[in-house]
């Protein structure tokens, strides 16, 4: 079909103005962790300061505790991850390619989940987990997030295997393999990028955390990276310029991973959105 | 190489009977196709063969061994799916080779077989393929090279042509033929097509609701339908099915039939006079001849050229009535002609229950 | 004789085996499930009724509905729950809005448009903490660009921070949720946009249907299932959904911006009261779950009478 001009004009600055507002908050969060101590006020407002440096990230990561921070939120969210793949890819599997009585229980089980406020289980988590030792600890913190990430990541899962034909397992096994095997040989190479998916999800999930990890986690030496970021800007609310470098480099991992499942955020949250 | 017995296999899904019961004994190197619509269980009694589907009760054995609780790994059979289930992630040689390498076959054993197979069915350019490259009709091969690099005791097909465009059909047709005549292996082959089950059957299994309507030679089938259904199913196009009334004229049947029209039979059947029947007659036997040459006068509705033929579209007695002819010149519209009927092709099966009487001898 | 009881008790086994395997896949979630989300989910109901203060080793008594009680006399837990409906409503009506216009804009094939599309979801990935951070640092007047830019606009007389004005501060995490949440909305709704089939529009235009009556009869009736079930879950999440609240404003100025979320979390974090803590969160829970029925109930009785 033929298009009116004005309106493909007007379809691409409105493309470029929602851009504009999507990235400018970036934007100054980069422009100002590069700018010098003493531009940061009387260049407060320009569009970008007239000397850039990295002395903010040189700081954060030589003199503060924010590489601790960093390695705890990564050991945190990359074991949750990689869990509540695990989890999810095999109860996902079982949803798909079983028929069984229970299912129906399990799947309203699971959406249940997610309907219910997480904000309701911060005090009793608190008093279950500090007699077992869970509290200002990462263990804690990865068994509440692999919890949590269970379900979404199971419907996710479920409809990655939901989009690998039967007939491919069942040539499988006529073949001769175990359903373990065909499992393993047949469905786990074509959900590669189903579970690269879900581990994205989960990670960046994971990643961005807060209420949680600041009830469960006290002190600097379990803290991960937003615990560590609020306590700086309540300790030195000043230094903004070292409070977006660390910024910045909290968006590096969380905005590696959107690249990566950026082609499956529309399948999957259609899914998701659809039995979630 | 083996024979498969299946006795009395019933399915059902809870309290859905999808299979009633079903006994069929297939002899060593047989080909066997069922047929018959969607839904009539033919792939639901494949599956079960295969072991992907449970058997509720009865039993089923291939080679005299019983396989009700063997998993399909250890049937030792080969299945061609309709979707092909190629891994995609495979090339050609590995998609022939993975059920060799599951049971370890040594490595010259398997390059051996698949250069055997790919040379057989033409793909021996294109063993490193990705399925993702290949054309439907190679699919298919690779799907056949698949099941013939495993010698195995019976092969499979469950619908495997019905993908395929008509032309590329008939040709896969004759190869799978030519295969098992070279290969004299066990075959049971699934299609709702019912050229398809002609053409290759040593003998079809015809099946409807779960139930085995009838068990022959396509040609048994095709002269004598043990009933309406297998009747209507096998030929096209199709039977015509004319209901009318069973009468004992002079000692021998007619049938009675709208109009007041009378057509013999081939001799008395042992019904009673005046029992509700439908006679089936082939389009190929009803006889058409230009007006005046004797029988029934009526009018052609309509023509379907074939090329080969015509088939005319004809309603004596009130009835539609499809002739096929070879005669062109009797094929315009609205012409007169003449028709008549062969008292020995003529079928008869009562109404009640649909199955097909034989003249009493 | 032993051949005989082994082939009739195999099958015996194998079904067991058989019907135990999905249960055997799916026992890691459930466990995890149940343990983490359902056990404190029945402690955090009791707690509701008990009197459990963290630094009182005298507390854990049953107190009955004393909390109900407090909770229908307090003040602060009545602003929450209307700032709940503002933080709320106006967050998921902007969002839904502006989710849908970018949808379309989306939907539409441009050059670059991967490229775009990936860049107008940005927002989306990144952190809710940090984006609580980088918009309270917006509004700041003397690092962030917002309050000069009022200013210019006449809006303002002088360059100050939003989020310590009561009459305005709502605005500013709501203009985070907005930003950050859109995303969400667009992926979801482009992706309903794309699975109408394109045939229903040709066959629309050839009838002689215009953009706008193509619009109204095609494309908003695909994606009113889509909208219902977005809107509804978005609606229980956003009201549940304090991080940016805690960070940006921590409920303040005096209480304009404690959502009933908020207002749980700082109990709970700050007053290590945790019985009246659950006694709110099961309030909330209440009303979501009468919200989430009445929405179900309304979608039947509509989808009846349609």
């Amino acid at each position: 079909m033929r298009r009116n001009p004005v309106l493909t004009v007007l379809h691409r600055l409105a493309i470029g103005l929602y851009i504009a507002f999507a990235l400018f908050p970036l934007y100054w969060l980069l422009k100002v962790s590069v700018t010098p101590n003493d531009l940061l006020y009387s260049e407060g407002v320009r569009m970008w300061p007239s000397r850039t440096s990295f002395e903010h990230y040189a700081f954060v990561i030589a003199n503060s505790e924010f590489p601790r921070f960093f390695l705890n939120s990564f050991i945190v969210s990359g074991s949750t991850a990689v869990i509540v793949t695990l989890v999810a890819a095999v109860a996902g599997y079982a949803l798909s390619r079983f028929a069984f009585r229970g299912k129906y229980w399990i799947t309203a089980l699971m959406l249940l989940t997610q309907m219910f406020p997480l904000v309701m289980l911060i005090a009793p988590m608190f008093k279950i987990l500090s007699p077992l030792g869970l509290t200002n600890s990462l263990t804690g913190l990865i068994v509440v997030y692999t919890a949590f990430n269970v379900p979404f990541a199971t419907f996710l899962m479920q409809s990655f295997f939901d989009g690998i034909p039967r007939d491919l397992e069942e040539a499988a096994m006529i073949d001769g393999a175990t359903r373990f095997v065909a499992f393993r040989q047949i469905i786990l190479p074509l959900t590669l990028p189903g579970i690269a998916a879900t581990l994205g999800f989960v990670f960046t999930a994971a990643w961005s955390e807060l209420l949680f990890a600041l009830m469960l986690i006290s002190g600097n030496a379990a803290a991960t990276f937003p615990v560590g970021l609020l306590s700086f800007v309540s300790k030195f609310s000043v230094d903004f310029g070292q409070m977006m470098a660390a910024g910045i480099l909290a968006l590096i991992p969380a905005a590696l991973f959107f690249l990566l499942i950026q082609r499956y955020l529309v399948q999957g949250l259609t899914a998701g959105a659809v039995k979630g | 190489m083996a024979a498969i017995d299946i006795t009395s296999a019933r399915k059902s899904y809870g309290s859905v009977d999808v299979l009633h019961g079903v006994d069929l004994a297939i002899g060593d190197g047989e080909f066997v196709v069922l047929v018959g619509p969607s839904g009539c269980g033919k792939s639901t009694l494949l599956r079960m063969i295969a072991g992907l589907e449970e058997i509720t009760s009865g039993e089923i054995a291939i080679g005299g061994r019983r396989v009700n609780d063997l998993p399909p790994k250890d049937r030792d059979i080969a299945m061609v799916f309709q979707s092909y289930a190629l891994y995609p992630h495979m090339t050609v040689a590995e998609n022939m080779s993975y059920s060799l390498k599951l049971r370890r076959t040594p490595k010259e054993r398997i390059t051996a077989a698949i250069t055997v197979a790919a040379a057989k069915l033409g793909l021996d350019q294109l063993t490193e393929r990705r399925p993702k490259a290949l054309s439907g009709g190679q699919r298919q091969r690779v799907a056949m090279g698949r099941a013939i690099v495993r010698n195995p005791k019976a092969f499979l097909f469950d619908e495997p042509l019905s993908n395929l465009d008509a032309r590329l059909r008939e040709q896969m047709r004759v190869e799978i033929k030519k295969l098992h005549k070279d290969l004299g292996a066990t075959s049971i082959y699934v299609t709702h097509d019912q050229i398809e089950a002609m053409t290759l059957a040593d003998r079809i299994v015809a099946m409807n609701g779960g139930v085995v309507q009838q068990v022959g030679s396509p040609l048994d089938l095709y002269d004598r339908p043990a009933n309406l259904f297998v009747a209507g199913f096998i030929g096209s196009p199709a039977m015509n099915m004319i209901p009318a009334i069973y009468r004992l004229v002079d000692g021998t049947g007619v049938a009675a039939v709208a109009g007041g029209h009378h057509l013999p039979l081939a001799g008395p059947f042992s019904i009673p006079d005046g029992t509700a029947v439908v006679i089936g007659v082939r389009p190929e036997h009803v006889t058409v001849s230009p007006p005046g040459s004797g029988g029934l006068r009526t009018a052609v509705d309509l023509v379907e050229p074939t090329g080969f033929g015509s088939i005319l579209h004809l309603g004596p007695f009130g009835q539609p009535v499809k002739a096929f002819t070879l005669d062109r010149a009797l094929g315009r519209n609205g012409a007169a002609v003449d028709v008549t009927f062969d008292p020995a092709q003529l079928h008869v099966f009562t109404e009640a229950d649909g199955r097909r009487m034989d003249p009493a001898a | 004789m032993t051949a005989l009881v082994a082939s009739r008790r195999r099958p015996f086994l194998q079904r067991l085996a058989q019907a135990s395997e999905p249960w055997l896949y799916t026992a890691p979630a459930l466990i995890l499930i149940v343990a983490v989300m359902l056990v404190p989910l029945v402690l955090g109901v009791s707690y509701a009724f008990r009197d459990i203060k963290l630094l009182n080793p005298f507390s854990g008594g049953f107190v009955g509905l004393k909390h109900f009680e407090a909770l229908a006399t307090d003040q602060a837990f009545r602003t929450a729950l209307v700032n709940t409906l503002w933080w709320t409503g106006a967050s998921v009506l902007i969002q839904f809005v502006f989710g849908l216009i970018l949808a379309l804009l989306l939907n539409q094939p441009f050059r670059g448009r991967a490229v775009a599309q990936a860049l107008c979801f940005l927002p989306w990935a990144v952190p809710s903490f940090l984006t609580g951070l980088d918009w309270a640092w917006l509004f700041n007047p003397v690092i962030g660009p917002l309050p000069h830019w009022f200013v210019a606009l006449g809006l303002m007389e002088t360059p100050q921070s939003i989020l310590s004005d009561p009459d305005l501060a709502m605005w500013g995490p709501i203009a985070a949720n907005v930003w950050w949440g859109i995303p969400f909305f667009a992926i979801t709704l482009l992706a309903a946009l794309q699975a109408i089939p394109k045939d229903l529009y040709e066959a629309a235009a050839i009838d002689g249907a215009g953009p706008i009556e193509r619009f109204r009869s095609i494309t908003l009736p695909f994606l009113a299932p889509t909208i219902a079930i977005t809107i509804l879950l978005r609606t229980v999440w956003i009201s549940n959904f304090a991080d940016l609240i805690v960070v940006m404003t921590n409920g303040g100025p005096a209480d304009r911006t404690q959502i009933v979320a908020s207002y749980i979390f700082t109990t709970a974090f700050r007053r290590l009261d945790f019985g009246y803590a659950s006694a709110i969160a099961l309030v909330l829970l209440v009303l979501l779950l009468t919200y989430s029925m009445l929405i179900v109930l309304l979608r039947q009785s509509f989808l009846k009478r349609g």
